[in-house]
């Protein structure tokens, strides 16, 4: 029994590598079951391990790590079972394979790396003059520069410049800790117990965050995610800064469009990330434990097809495969692996948690000028304290 | 089956009711209804018992339990929680908003159907149909209603010169935006109560009023409202309550459609995020039985005043 959250084409692609997993091991009658991303998730995930009946396998963020590992939901992995079937660190980068780790245990096996990045359209940025002699996008560096070639654009498209999904339960943290990031800003100490958010340089995000929406008016503060994916692909807007996962979306589309690593625009290449994994809940016995083991390597192995839905696989026999680097658009951004900051690691953080959502819509309401970037800035480090001083569930 | 037969008997002789009688009566009942006790013993009262245990720890939903003794710290951090507060707003102004046009518009298109001569039934169906939707369905149906650019609403709007509306992510409107959808889904089941209700009032007294001189609007003040009170103050009752209980449509729409949850979301929708999103089921409980406590009120207070006004009438 596997459980994941994939739908659309990770849905499909995922489709295909199980189909190869049951024709290699039909005696091990693989049953798949996709749940809807999102915080009941992870709420079902901790539900059924709790409760006695965990899938043997399930794919989990690895931002998650700080609420699963901790509370006991999960199952160390041996790691000599792991090398049995060709896992083990040297088939990962190290700063991936720490990721999976918990105090000296490793308790995933990660399956891709999927960072925020940039598309760009390539008519509307050859028609803004944005491109270089080589059709690729001029690089980009620092806010007014980011900010110029998104009014090139805007004035190419009539709409937009830019495409992005403010109001969404995690767009706006995406954005905002990416930027935060650049600037090699913190948000909570590393035992997660306090708030060391640097207030000039966050106040600078929001500032520029705001910026967009407001005075630029580059990007509209109102779209939600399907309107996002939606105005990029109609044209209406010549960059898209989103994960890299709707590259099949566009690339079904027939679009013209390519992708680079999310710009520079506060002096660093850093970009929020996050890291889809396989995990063996708490519970489930040695036998069913070796056979997820052997699932997880058969998945690690054709990785190849995953990476197709522009994930980064993190298996490296496959990420350094020519195969994969000729694999375009998807490994124009592969370089930005171990450069990507994860989010960090509380009982209240991670993917579809209550502090991605709260903080989403505070930075919402700054992009729309309902708050000032200040008020953004003294709201979200309020809801957090509030997180922090909460007496801990596990 | 001898024994139920027997002791059934006399309850059905009533009137000259022999203290044995009712007692035996009272004893079928009680057999009859043990079914239905059972279920609602061990699914509602009995985890109703463990809610407000839990709410005096730091409950986890996984595991932790009565570890953990809080004592009042849950409900002194609730008073404190300003979330707390904006989302028992939200549940009253929707319910503020809500109930007055769910109780209104039903008795007008009752009272314009109930007119009706023919195709009465095409009606009825009409605005019973959407009840029946689930709220996947109405959310997804009124999401793409809403859009900007190619929703059916705001073309309409750009089509006569006025500007579109926000409706899902605007947080002036979004509020409006639920209670619109809301109407729309659920105002067949009032719309039906009504209907009944006006087709028990005697055909007579229309008949006699006309005679007197009587025009339909004075009947409709005179015979068809009065004669509907009981009815109304059923419909009320119920609507108020289901307007207190809202989640669902919002919830739905805010994850699938981007609807303004800062700005909508009910006390329900907060006690499922701290109980399900943050795990925090100690704190959920405690939330819960506080909006017990003031849905209690309001029912008491509903209570009484409908007893008082009863009996001065």
């Amino acid at each position: 029994m596997f459980w994941n959250l994939f739908g659309g084409g990770d849905g499909i692609r995922l489709g295909t590598m199980e189909n190869k997993f049951r024709r290699e091991n039909p005696d091990l009658g693989l049953e798949s079951v996709t749940l809807s991303w999102g915080s009941p998730y992870y709420t079902k995930l901790a539900m059924a391990t709790v409760g006695g009946g965990p899938p043997d396998v399930a794919i989990m963020h690895l931002s998650r790590k700080g609420a699963f590992a901790p509370a006991g939901l999960l199952e160390p992995l041996d790691t000599d079972l792991l090398s049995k079937y060709g896992i083990g660190a040297d088939k990962f980068l190290p700063a991936v394979w720490k990721s999976a780790e918990y105090k000296g245990n490793v308790y995933a096996v990660p399956l891709d790396t999927h960072p925020f990045v940039m598309y760009y359209n390539t008519d509307i940025c050859k028609k803004a003059g944005l491109l270089g002699p080589d059709g690729q996008l001029k690089p980009l560096e620092g806010p007014d520069e980011v900010i110029h070639a998104f009014e090139a654009a805007k004035k190419v498209t009539g709409a937009f410049g830019l495409s992005f999904y403010p109001n969404d339960p995690a767009g706006g943290w995406r954005l905002f800790y990416t930027l935060y990031s650049q600037m090699g800003g913190k948000v909570l100490s590393p035992d997660t117990k306090e708030v060391v958010i640097d207030d000039a340089k966050a106040r600078r995000v929001l500032e520029f965050m705001a910026n967009l929406t407001l005075d630029s008016k580059v990007a509209s503060a109102d779209s939600a995610y399907p309107d996002s994916v939606a105005l990029f692909q109609s044209g209406k807007a010549g960059f898209y800064w989103n994960g890299e996962w709707e590259v099949t979306t566009f690339q079904a589309a027939k679009m013209p469009f390519s992708i680079v690593p999310f710009p520079n625009v506060f002096g660093g290449n850093q970009a929020q990330a996050d890291r889809h994994s396989f995990v063996i809940p708490r519970g489930v016995d040695a036998e069913r434990r070796e056979a997820a083991i052997k699932f997880i390597s058969s998945m690690m192995k054709s990785s190849m097809t995953w990476a197709e839905g522009g994930h980064i696989p993190a298996y490296q026999p496959v990420a350094t495969s020519a195969e994969y680097k000729k694999l375009k658009p998807q490994s124009n951004y592969a370089g930005v692996a171990d450069d990507v900051v994860l989010d960090p690691l509380a009982w209240f953080s991670g993917s579809g948690s209550q502090m991605e959502i709260q903080a989403s819509a505070t930075f919402q309401a700054v992009m729309a000028g309902q708050l000032t970037p200040a008020q953004g800035l003294d709201k979200f480090k309020a809801d957090l304290r509030t997180l922090i001083e909460a007496p801990k569930p596990f | 089956m001898e024994a139920p037969e027997r002791v059934a008997r006399p309850a059905t002789r009533t009137s000259t009711t022999k203290p044995t009688g009712r007692r035996g009566s009272n004893l079928t009942g009680l057999i009859f209804l043990l079914p239905f006790l059972i279920v609602y013993t061990l699914f509602l009262l009995w985890p109703v018992i463990l809610g407000l245990r839990m709410s005096f720890f730091n409950w986890s939903l996984v595991g932790g339990g009565a570890s953990e003794f809080l004592g009042l710290q849950n409900y002194r951090e609730l008073f404190g929680d300003p979330v707390f507060w904006v989302s028992l707003w939200h549940t009253g102004l929707f319910t503020l908003l809500s109930t007055p046009p769910l109780v209104l518009l039903a008795l007008v298109l009752a009272m314009l159907v109930n007119r009706l001569r023919f195709a009465q039934w095409f009606f009825r169906f009409s605005f019973f149909a959407p009840f029946v939707l689930p709220v996947s369905v109405v959310a997804l149906i009124w999401i793409w209603l809403f859009q900007p650019g190619f929703g059916l609403i705001n073309s309409y709007l750009t089509s006569l010169g006025l500007g579109e509306v926000a409706w899902l992510p605007d947080k002036n409107v979004a509020m409006i935006t639920a209670v619109l959808v809301t109407v729309w889904w659920t105002i067949g089941f009032n719309f039906v109560l009504y209907l009944a209700g006006l087709q028990e009032i005697p055909r007579d007294l229309y008949d006699a009023s006309a005679v007197d001189g009587a025009g339909s609007l004075a009947q409709a003040r005179w015979i068809t409202i009065p004669m509907l009170s009981r009815t109304t103050v059923l419909v009320v009752v119920l609507q108020i309550l289901a307007s207190l209980k809202v989640f669902d449509q919002i919830y739905v729409m805010y994850t699938q459609g981007g609807l303004n949850y800062p700005a909508t979301r009910p006390i329900i929708g907060y006690v499922f995020d701290q109980g399900f999103t943050s795990y925090r089921v100690g704190y959920a409980s405690a939330m819960s039985y506080v909006f017990f406590v003031i849905i209690l009120a309001v029912s008491v207070i509903w209570f009484v005043v409908a007893r008082r006004r009863g009996e001065s009438a």
